[in-house]
């Protein structure tokens, strides 16, 4: 009887405690908040709509790691900005499974994916993407790369089908050395490979024993250059001088091709919100299209919406613009 | 502590009944009580919530159990969608116990070298520099593995140089810590009277090590041995950059192979949540969760036989 009594007080007393703490907490919060920022809050509500609009709030964006860097560059310099100072912008990795996810259950403001949510969200689940608003924030291109030792420069579209299915197994059948060809491919739910077989391989392709798999482009890079008559490919920005760029069906991979249209192994970076976005998370995204973002996206291997020639829908028609 | 004796007086009968000892018991008892709900709770937790979401395929009827654990096709984006994941549990399997095989006999060596042989230059420089093993993040083991084992096995055998043994040659440096620490542990805690009755009786130093040291202390090592697979198992990100990861069951230990947490690991952040795909990836993880447990399991019970 006695020890059930003191164990209910001291119960009592340990949730009483970490109420206080709890109540603490948000006190000085909420003292901290409204000593920070008790002009633009205000007077975003009240007085200065017409100086420009002094948002305020917090922004989250989560998925793909390749649009990752890119984001974070551009919500780095999007928070120095004068105007959008109040504005706190955090970018989470996860991958574009995980952004697309996220973003459609409301956990997080911006999914940042490197496909279509369409081609995420299938069959039973097709409806969710419907309340996804797509905003295609650049444009990233692969190019098939090489061991510079093989000894090619050229691939068709065949001979990348014969390659990618295991038809053709050595390099000397495709005009290259006397080399067994190793294939670095992505894993089967990767982006970056939905992308080259839909553009490059023309359809899925198949994983073979004894081919490797890796989901990291540092990582691919590090083995297609190491390792003798392997295959892989890449986003631009990854390429350099260990691993070799080869042309598709003659035409070589770099910027100008792929906006003009004539390089097509390329795929738009998405920034995806719940339905339309709110204004704070709007100048965000309006602000990743700015001339201000260009040169990150330039910068960081991408190339700029603006710059294209030609635009792509969901079933992959190209169109000009 | 002298003051407050007085006002323990003045307080009178409510502390007379509870005197501090009293109280520091019943706190002390509280806390231990609260953190120990607290751990359970986070534990059951985990274990609910893999197990809700890696059972979902089998209970909604689209994958059937047999067939995942003896499959040996891996298509999750085919038509149809195929979940074999036998070369997943293959490729951990032999990675894991390959890499007990190749760190044992080092894990042994080295506790018997830091316990009967040269106990003080072990214990000055064998121990820490063993134990500093443990320290080291896997990303470095793995890329360590991928600049350093991976060439090395290309040069030496035909072949690409990912694979099985690969993934075993960087786990058996991983859990070299473990098997020799717990070797040492038990090697430590054999009675001197054992040794010295067996030298006494004209035995030679290598004699007493494998006629007596080795037999008696098996249970504990073999201890060590299962939580040095059981961490082998676990481990994701090194094996994951050299074994290459193709979703074959490999037929030479120099062909490209994955592991259960590789899978996990490459594809969960591409699939959505909630798609077959995503809810078979717990599937695996649930499965590496019963292996766990299935570990614990045995070093309970070889314990028990060490204590007989």
């Amino acid at each position: 009887m006695m020890r059930k009594s003191i164990v209910l007080i001291l119960t009592l007393v340990v949730a009483f405690t970490l109420a206080a703490c709890g109540k603490n907490n948000t006190e000085s919060g909420g003292a901290g908040a409204s000593s920070d920022s008790p002009s633009p809050g205000s007077s975003a509500e009240s007085s200065a709509p017409a100086s420009g609009e002094a948002l305020s709030g917090t922004i989250l964006a989560a998925g793909s790691t390749a649009l990752q860097p890119l984001v974070e560059a551009v919500a780095a310099k999007f928070m120095d900005d004068e105007k959008y100072k109040d504005i706190s912008v955090q970018v989470q990795g996860g991958g574009s499974g995980g952004g697309l996810t996220q973003v459609q259950a409301g956990q997080v403001d911006i999914g940042n994916s490197d496909i279509f949510a369409e081609e995420k969200f299938k069959d039973a689940d097709a409806d969710k993407a419907k309340e996804l608003v797509d905003h295609q924030v650049a444009v990233v291109a692969m190019a098939t790369v090489v061991n510079p030792q093989t000894g090619v420069d050229n691939l068709t579209k065949q001979q990348l089908n014969d390659i990618f299915s295991g038809k053709v197994t050595n390099w000397k059948d495709v005009g290259g050395a006397d080399q067994k060809i190793v294939i670095v491919h992505r894993t089967a739910s990767s982006g970056t490979r939905k992308t080259f077989e839909n553009f490059a391989l023309g359809g899925p392709s198949q994983d073979l024993p004894g081919s490797i798999q890796d989901d990291s482009s540092g990582n691919v890079k590090k083995m297609v250059a190491e390792t003798p008559g392997a295959i892989g490919y890449l986003a631009l920005s990854y390429l350099d001088d260990t691993v070799k760029a080869v042309k598709y069906e003659g035409v070589e991979a770099n910027v100008d091709n792929v906006a003009s249209g004539k390089y097509p192994v390329w795929a738009y970076e998405h920034m995806y919100t719940k339905g339309e976005p709110s204004p704070v998370v709007k100048a965000f995204l309006d602000y990743m299209l700015s001339p201000e973002a260009e040169k990150d996206v330039i910068d960081g291997g991408y190339i700029p919406t603006s710059q294209m020639k030609v635009v792509r829908d969901v079933n992959g028609n190209v169109t000009n613009k | 502590m002298n003051a407050p004796v007085r006002s323990v007086e003045a307080a009178g009968d409510r502390v007379a009944r509870f005197p501090q000892h009293k109280r520091e018991e019943w706190i002390g008892r509280l806390y231990a009580y609260a953190c120990v709900a607290l751990l359970v709770v986070t534990i059951f937790s985990i274990v609910w919530f893999i197990a809700s979401k890696g059972l979902t395929p089998f209970v909604s009827g689209a994958i059937r159990f047999s067939d995942l654990l003896f499959g040996r096709v891996w298509k999750p984006e085919g038509e149809p969608a195929l979940f074999g994941a036998l070369p997943f549990l293959a490729g951990s399997a032999y990675v894991s116990f390959l890499a007990a095989a190749i760190a044992s006999p080092f894990g042994f060596c080295a506790a018997v070298f830091m316990t009967q042989i040269a106990p003080k230059l072990g214990r000055t420089v064998l121990q820490p520099a063993i134990e500093l093993l443990a320290g080291i993040p896997s990303v470095v083991y793995g890329f360590v593995g991928l600049s350093v084992i991976v060439p090395f096995l290309r040069e030496v055998f035909e072949g690409q140089g990912y694979g099985i043994l690969a993934g075993s040659l960087v786990l058996s440096i991983m859990i070299l810590p473990t098997i020799t620490s717990i070797a040492t542990d038990a090697l430590h805690t054999l009675p001197a009277g054992l040794k010295e009755g067996s030298f006494a009786l004209g035995a030679t130093r290598w004699q007493t090590i494998y006629r007596l040291i080795l037999p008696t202390t098996l249970p504990s090592l073999l201890t060590g041995i299962v939580l040095g697979i059981s961490r082998a198992f676990g481990e994701a990100l090194a094996v994951q950059m050299v074994i290459g990861n193709a979703p074959f069951v490999p037929t030479s230990l120099l062909q490209s192979a994955a592991t259960l947490t590789s899978i996990i690991t490459l594809e969960m952040g591409n699939t959505i949540g909630g798609s077959l795909h995503n809810n078979t990836l717990w599937s695996l993880a649930l499965i590496l969760l019963m292996m766990t447990f299935l570990f614990v399991f045995a070093v309970r019970f070889l314990e028990r036989r060490a204590k007989r």
